[in-house]
């Protein structure tokens, strides 16, 4: 008799929907998290007196609205913000506006128009193939069985759909970087590189980087899970991970917090259970990571507990990030050259052209601080005003091109990152930096000590070909088992991969309920 | 171009100078990046001084590997699929290894120098794969093939020769067992093994002492007709005392590109290998569940009608192929005619009735023969001379 059918380890959310629908199948499920509120990544976090800060994921935007159903999360207290439209910001403050399929400002004209509604309608096809691809378990190639050749039938079907031309691209994109494909499409600059953003920020990538046109059609996934657009989520994405946490206890699960596991139990040829930092054992039927994979069998299960093949794999699997978070207290709203207040509230970016992204990632590679950053900014607390002490305002931005590990290290680094970053700001802003009353910068490295992810890595470890689908996190370790019997996965490093989604933990308890692995 | 001799181009072992002197055919091989003599004068001469008085092998192109560290042992014993504890203190164990997928990589053999102290002498490179294995484990691989000069010294009277040559009491050293020993002035190691199923010794010194260790053994052993042997003469030898050898009898896991081409421990009837007691080893889970389901091969020692060694023979039963060999030759001192298959199960188990599709040429002439072969359950060649403590005298 084991403790628990099942012990997740992780309350992020993929941690916690996977343990929903195995409570809801009526497993007994024990989830543990070493911090001291459930979510993982959708978290708050008070960073100066009175101002609450989302402080890692500041955008729900790909969120699978089956999930929102079956889990009933709005009944647990989910409350979403408006869809935002995404403002790139122009140092002559004619700025470039995205909403939906129309783009206007910054002087874009009808070609580039109608070429981006062309370059959505194509996008949307791609990512509906990929979201039939995300919704189910990612089909083996090799040792084929009847529900892979079904999900392989499916996909076949739907590339059949798209028309030859798209085909046709979708072959060929795939495999090369965004910088191409946008100037394949668009002539304006800023157009340019507000798409491009999309496609690198979360990652180590410029925008000449294989794999770019990957990451950005990760993301365009979003629209066909059925969030509609970018948006915040109300009380600051803590309140999300609780509502997950309300979910999951209400199906049965129990959710055990500030529990560190120190190591995952293995007898000869199985799992048996974990360790917490506390000594305690627990023991269950299966151990169910939703860490990342680098965590969950390097530091969690060891390399002496496997076998040297997949202690390779693991070694091998690259995960790193070269995105920091910037949390700035305002002791007023800031303003903003060419934004109206109302404005304020919407998604704001700022982004050098697309060759100033390349440029700006050189100094990263080589372990500098980089002089040029891509800016995505959110400030919550106009539509969401508890989060700040009344009349003040919070400021948060997602900031790329910031080295994991900068020779002159972080104590000296991050007062002169923030100065850079605010100075930068200060272009589009001005004085925005007389209103500071606080700043912070969270760096990769902070995410990996905070939240546990590797590298900092949003996605569990880079999203790139040759680490997803049938192939994540690695070959003998897919299909959210691994090959260690008893162990599988839930978390962004299992397929479909990263971003608040929710899919990786939902497709885990469905596999492992289908396997009757419990 | 210039600077790029072809001398370059095969690296030379430290006896090669004394090798070269009395390879009187000057018939050479290139094993493993080395120059090395396939025969030194007539083959069949060659392999009878193994098998009556003393063969000298020059092995020193085998790769060497030392593993010292306070994990050492847990290292190989998740690398090898025999317990590792059970090879003591200057003994030796022959071993294998395998990939996640239960497919052997390669064999060699284990000295244990030292409580946590021992030494891989491996057929195949396998700098990488022991690379990769130390993840998670405190220990330290320095590769000392070049370090380490080696001498196969095999046959009836090997024992005396090397005796003569001041290791002393060589005779009470078990088999597998290792004597240590010094040779003007620099350590000599003696283990008793060998690749030649005879009473033998291979002889490892540093190179320095390389040229001085073949002088006085050719020059102490000439009254018990020591002779050099290539490779073509242990080949003759090792196929009749039943060694399997890579690349030859199995693909390196590592080296195979088409699927399927690998051998899992099992297939190859080194089951007796697979210790599945220890908790964790490469391979493991793989060769459990191989164990459930089946292999997909069995290694047949055939003993085949007629003297035409079946080289490169299907094998059939009836009208249906059913295997391929993959080793042959006729055994002078066996009087028999040996073959090793591999043989699709659920064929070749011992006794079994096979036929070899043996095809030959004299003449420009081809001929096609089928031979009546048995599936026999040992080495055609034994002798009680390899097993004996003390070491038995001429």
């Amino acid at each position: 008799m084991t403790d628990y059918d099942a012990i997740i380890i992780g309350a992020g959310h993929n941690g916690l929907i996977c343990a929903s629908y195995l409570a809801k199948a009526g497993k007994s499920v024990l989830v543990l998290d070493a911090r001291g509120e459930p979510g993982g990544c959708a978290s708050t976090r008070e960073f100066a007196p009175g101002h609450h800060v989302s402080d890692c994921a500041q955008w729900l935007s790909q969120f699978d609205q089956s999930i929102v159903k079956d889990l009933d999360l709005k009944a647990a207290g989910l409350k979403l913000g408006k869809p935002k439209a995404t403002i790139s910001l122009q140092s002559d403050g004619d700025h470039l506006v995205i909403d939906g399929d129309t783009i206007s400002g910054a002087g874009v004209d009808s070609a580039d128009q109608a070429a981006y509604r062309d370059f959505k309608k194509m996008v949307r096809s791609f990512a509906k193939l990929m979201t039939t691809l995300y919704r189910s378990r990612p089909p083996k190639l090799v040792e084929q069985n009847w529900t892979d050749r079904l999900t392989l039938m499916k996909l076949g079907l739907s590339l059949k759909l798209l028309s030859r031309e798209h085909l046709r691209d979708l072959m060929r994109i795939v495999m090369i970087n965004i910088y191409d494909v946008m100037n394949e499409h668009f002539s304006h600059a800023a157009l340019k590189s507000t798409i491009a953003l999309d496609a690198v920020t979360g990652t180590n990538m410029g925008p000449r980087s294989p794999n770019t046109v990957y990451s950005y059609l990760h993301r365009a996934t979003g629209e066909h899970l059925g969030q509609t657009g970018t948006t915040q989520v109300l009380g600051g994405m803590g309140a999300f991970g609780q509502s997950l946490a309300t979910a999951a206890e209400k199906c049965g699960a129990k959710i055990q917090l500030g529990s560190s596991v120190t190591t995952i139990a293995k007898t000869d040829d199985r799992i048996t259970g974990v360790t917490l930092d506390s000594g305690e054992q627990i023991s269950a039927k299966l151990v169910i990571s939703s860490a990342d994979p680098s965590t969950t069998f390097r530091r969690l299960l060891g390399y002496h507990q496997m076998e040297a093949g997949m202690a390779k794999r693991v070694e091998c699997y690259r995960s790193r990030s070269g995105t920091a978070k910037l949390h700035l207290a305002l002791s007023g709203l800031p303003s903003f050259t060419g934004l109206s207040e109302t404005q304020l509230t919407e998604r704001l970016v700022i982004t050098p052209p697309m060759d100033g992204m390349e440029t700006a990632l050189n100094p990263m590679k080589y372990r500098e601080l980089s002089d040029l950053h891509i800016f995505d900014i959110s400030i919550p607390t106009i539509e969401d005003p508890g989060l700040a002490p009344q009349g003040q305002h919070s400021l948060t931005a997602i900031v790329h091109y910031v080295p994991y590990a900068p020779d002159i290290g972080w104590e000296a680094g991050k007062p002169q990152l923030i100065n850079q970053l605010i100075s930068e700001l200060e272009g589009y802003a001005p004085g925005i930096g007389a209103l500071v009353t606080t700043s912070e910068l969270v760096v990769p490295s902070d995410f990996e000590a905070s939240h546990g992810m590797t590298g900092g890595s949003w996605h569990h470890g880079e999203l790139s070909i040759d680490q997803a689908l049938m192939m994540r996190p690695f070959p003998g370790s897919t299909q959210y088992a691994t090959a260690v019997e008893g162990l599988y996965l839930c978390g962004a490093g299992a397929h479909p991969g990263g971003g608040l989604q929710g899919l990786p933990g939902r497709n885990a308890a469905k596999e492992i309920l289908k396997r009757g692995a419990l | 171009m210039s600077d790029v001799s072809r001398d370059t181009m095969l690296l030379t072992t430290p006896f090669h100078s004394r090798v070269e002197a009395m390879c009187d055919l000057n018939d050479w091989g290139n094993w493993m990046g080395y120059t090395t003599p396939n025969a030194y004068f007539d083959i069949e001469l060659e392999y009878f001084a193994v098998r009556s008085t003393t063969g000298v092998f020059d092995l020193s192109p085998m790769n060497k590997y030392r593993v010292t560290g306070p994990d050492a042992q847990r290292y190989l014993d998740r690398l090898i699929t025999r317990d590792v504890g059970k090879i003591g203190v200057d003994r030796v164990g022959y071993a294998i290894w395998c990939d996640d997928n239960g497919q052997v990589m390669d064999d060699g053999t284990i000295f244990r120098l030292g409580e946590q102290d021992y030494r891989i002498c491996s057929y195949q490179r396998a700098d990488d794969w022991l690379a990769w294995n130390t993840l998670g484990f405190d220990v330290t691989i320095e590769n000392e093939s070049e370090a380490v000069a080696g001498l196969a010294v095999q046959g009836p009277t090997s024992c005396t020769v090397l005796t003569l040559l001041g290791c002393t009491d060589l005779n009470q050293l078990k088999p597998f067992g290792i004597a240590h020993y010094s040779f003007e002035g620099r350590p000599l190691m003696v283990s008793r093994t060998g690749f030649t199923g005879d009473l033998g010794y291979e002889v490892w010194v540093p190179p320095e002492s390389a040229e001085a260790l073949w002088d006085q053994l050719f020059e102490l052993g000439r009254d018990y007709l020591i002779k050099p042997i290539g490779s073509h003469a242990l080949e003759l030898a090792r196929i009749e005392a039943g060694f399997l050898q890579a690349n030859v009898d199995f693909m390196p896991a590592e080296e195979v590109v088409r699927v399927g081409r690998t051998r899992s421990p099992f297939e190859l009837g080194l089951g007796w290998l697979v210790d599945f007691k220890k908790p964790l080893f490469n391979g493991r889970s793989a060769l459990l569940k191989e164990q459930e389901k089946g292999s997909r091969y069995r290694f047949a020692m055939l003993d085949v009608e007629g003297n035409k060694p079946a080289e490169h023979s299907f094998i059939l039963k009836g009208d249906k192929q059913v295997g391929t060999v993959t080793s042959a030759a006729w055994c002078p001192t066996a009087k028999a005619n040996v073959a090793y298959a591999q043989i699709e199960m659920p064929h070749g188990a011992v006794g079994d009735e096979l036929v070899a599709e043996i095809y030959y040429q004299r003449e420009l002439h081809w001929t096609r023969l089928l031979a009546p072969c048995k599936v026999i359950d040992a080495p055609i060649f034994k002798s009680p001379k390899r097993w004996q403590t003390p070491a038995p005298p001429h």
